[in-house]
């Protein structure tokens, strides 16, 4: 018998041995056409998404509509300064009171926590679930107990910027671990074997070791706060002021907002505002993820 | 280094030795720092309390005026009405919720799966370094963004121009589909792990018989990683089911029984996020079905998520 013979005897109907036939060039074939075309839709989808937009968006853009406020009457006077400036305003609450929770959070559960302990075991699947929240019920969770409730703020600046940071918290935490793990053990027994404490360890050389890769995750998960609209909808954001946010306790609108409400207008010359405002939001988004990523390949450790 | 104190005790059992350290400056601020950290790690375990406390008290003042089988079993949920006829059937907007998911689901599951066995399987290192970043992107487009595409071209030039398929300005279709492309990523991503963690030696040991790419793909490394894919299935559904923004904006705001996708569709997010809105008196019955919904909402989206977690471990048992 040929080698050939043996291994046409071989495929039997219960062979391990595929049977190759002209069917299954042509099922090859077709299946690469088919996942070409999954990624080219997700391809034009973006393509179209952004071009939808930036033709509607890009004829709005000028100075004077990045310096002036909204106007509930005339869409040509209409403006984005207040929602530009309560977005950097939430962005600049949530990352004061996100990075400090969030790398004091993953500290502790990457160097402190033993991993079969009920208390961290608990810790670690409710940071799992509280990432799968939808954004909505945070913005209940602001609704309920920051605006109103307990801490009765009233739907100022504060109460949005709190509501986002808990939002975001979980996100900044499973970045962070992930960093601080990417710090090989051998660099904390050295530190360890020379003398220096735990915490002289992590803050010496497990931070400095992972600090482009929290940098990394805090930049994206700012990035996520500032595009999110539902939570600020119900905690009560303002929509076309006509006025900065003063303070922490004023009465703010965000870049989201104010493009879902100007979505919303039945006057057309509106609607192209809100793509005015698009091209912006997605301007900054896009300076932010590009600073993530400079900052992921110029400091990042190798081990 | 602080010496070891020696209190030295003898009793019944023979001399114990207590060779616990005297606590020094240094151990004390190394106690404190550990306490510290744990108190910001426990905060995340507040935030879900609190989450629940919110979401419960409200409900439970809810279900004190309108009984709990009207409000599951009912199909009117006409809040806005008069006080008489008012109706609380949770029913519409449920199936608002899993209706529109459901066609988001249709397109992302067979879209996103594809790409993350092209990602994990075919696709060359090249090819791959484009690939991925698109998706990423695509996943970090505000869910407004994708609102504004579905109303203003998806569902007037797409849907009604090109496919002539004649759905209102508000329709459950533009709404589902648009959210079909924002969970894409999400599917894709979490399966392409998943699929990229199956060890390379079942590959090499299929090719070893003679396997096609093809058959290594679907009849080996798909089953072998079929938790996590179920997963990021799992995953991909929890965010259409909270998805809030885009059904605002194009789904309408209709609570609906249909099976007609072209009709205007409200959902149980989007009807948290426009009665919120309506700066409606705390502790009226209106305010009230803000909670109750809510509360429904993060049950379902609670359970998805345990479930995708808990096959996520699943998986990483197996080959890590």
């Amino acid at each position: 018998m040929t080698g050939a013979e043996i291994a046409a005897a071989a495929r039997t109907q219960n062979s391990v041995i595929p049977r190759r036939s002209s069917g299954d060039a042509t099922r090859s074939a077709g299946f690469v056409l088919l996942m070409y075309s999954a990624v080219g839709i997700a391809f034009v989808g973006l393509g179209a998404i952004i071009w939808d937009f930036a033709s509607d968006g890009v004829p709005v853009l000028s100075w004077d509509f990045i310096t002036s406020f909204p106007s509930r009457v005339i869409p040509a006077n209409s403006g984005i300064e207040s929602a530009i400036v309560g977005t950097i305003y939430l962005m600049i609450i949530c990352a004061v009171l996100v990075i400090p929770l969030g790398v004091m959070t993953a500290v502790y559960l990457e160097e402190y926590a033993e991993a079969d302990n009920w208390f961290n075991r608990l810790i670690e699947v409710n940071i799992q679930n509280l990432a799968g929240v939808p954004s909505v019920v945070y913005g209940i969770l602001g609704l309920a107990f920051i605006v109103r409730g307990p801490l009765s703020m009233g739907p100022v600046l504060l109460a949005g910027g709190i509501t986002l940071a808990l939002l975001v918290l979980p996100v900044v935490i499973i970045v962070a671990r992930e960093a601080i793990r990417a710090v090989p053990p051998s660099i904390r027994e050295g530190s360890l074997a020379l003398g220096a404490t735990q915490w002289q360890t992590i803050w010496k050389q497990v931070l400095p070791g992972s600090i482009a890769g929290i940098a990394t995750g805090v930049i994206l998960a700012l990035s996520r706060a500032i595009g999110e609209t539902a939570p600020l909808l119900v905690v009560g954001a303002g929509v076309s002021l006509r006025f900065n946010p003063e303070g922490l306790d004023s009465a703010f609108t965000a870049l989201p907002i104010q493009i879902f409400a100007w979505t919303q207008d039945p006057n057309q010359e509106f609607v192209a505002r809100a793509a005015g405002a698009i091209c912006v939001l997605m301007i900054i988004l896009l300076l932010m993820n590009s600073v993530a990523i400079w900052l992921r390949n110029r400091y990042e450790q190798k081990w | 280094m602080a010496e070891p104190r020696l209190a030295a005790s003898s009793g019944a059992q023979g001399v114990r030795v207590d060779l616990t350290r005297t606590p020094t400056a240094r151990s004390r601020f190394e106690t404190g720092i550990k306490i510290a950290l744990m108190a910001a790690a426990a905060l995340s375990v507040l935030t879900t309390l609190l989450i629940v406390g919110s979401l419960l008290f409200e409900t439970i003042e809810f279900f004190g005026e309108v009984p709990v089988s009207d409000f599951l079993f009912g199909t009117e949920w006409t809040p806005q009405f008069s006080a008489a006829q008012q109706s609380f059937g949770v029913i519409p907007l449920v199936w608002g919720t899993i209706y529109l998911s459901l066609i988001a689901l249709a397109v992302a599951i067979p879209l996103g799966l594809l790409s993350a066995v092209y990602l994990s399987e075919y696709a060359p290192n090249r090819v791959r370094k484009v690939v991925k970043p698109v998706l990423e992107i695509l996943a970090g487009v505000p869910t407004i963004v994708f609102g504004y595409f579905a109303l203003t071209f998806f569902s007037p030039d797409v849907l009604n121009g090109l496919l002539g398929i004649g759905v209102g300005v508000f329709n459950g279709l533009s709404a589902g589909l648009i959210m079909g492309l924002l969970v894409l990523p999400t599917i894709a991503s979490v399966a392409e792990d998943a699929m990229s963690a199956v060890p390379a030696s079942l590959r090499e040991g299929a090719f070893g018989l003679g396997a096609s790419k093809l058959q290594v793909s679907l009849r080996i490394v798909f089953p072998a990683a079929l938790s996590g894919i179920v997963a990021a299935l799992v995953l991909g559904a929890s965010r259409a089911v909270g998805e809030t923004v885009l059904v605002l904006v194009a789904g309408g705001q209709t609570p609906n029984l249909s099976l007609n996708p072209t009709e205007s569709f409200q959902t149980m997010a989007a009807y948290i996020a426009a009665q919120a809105r309506g700066d409606i008196p705390a502790g009226s019955i209106e305010y009230l079905t803000i909670f109750a919904v809510g509360f429904t909402l993060f049950v379902l989206t609670l359970l998805l998520n345990i479930v995708s977690i808990r096959l996520v471990r699943k998986y990483r048992q197996v080959y890590e």
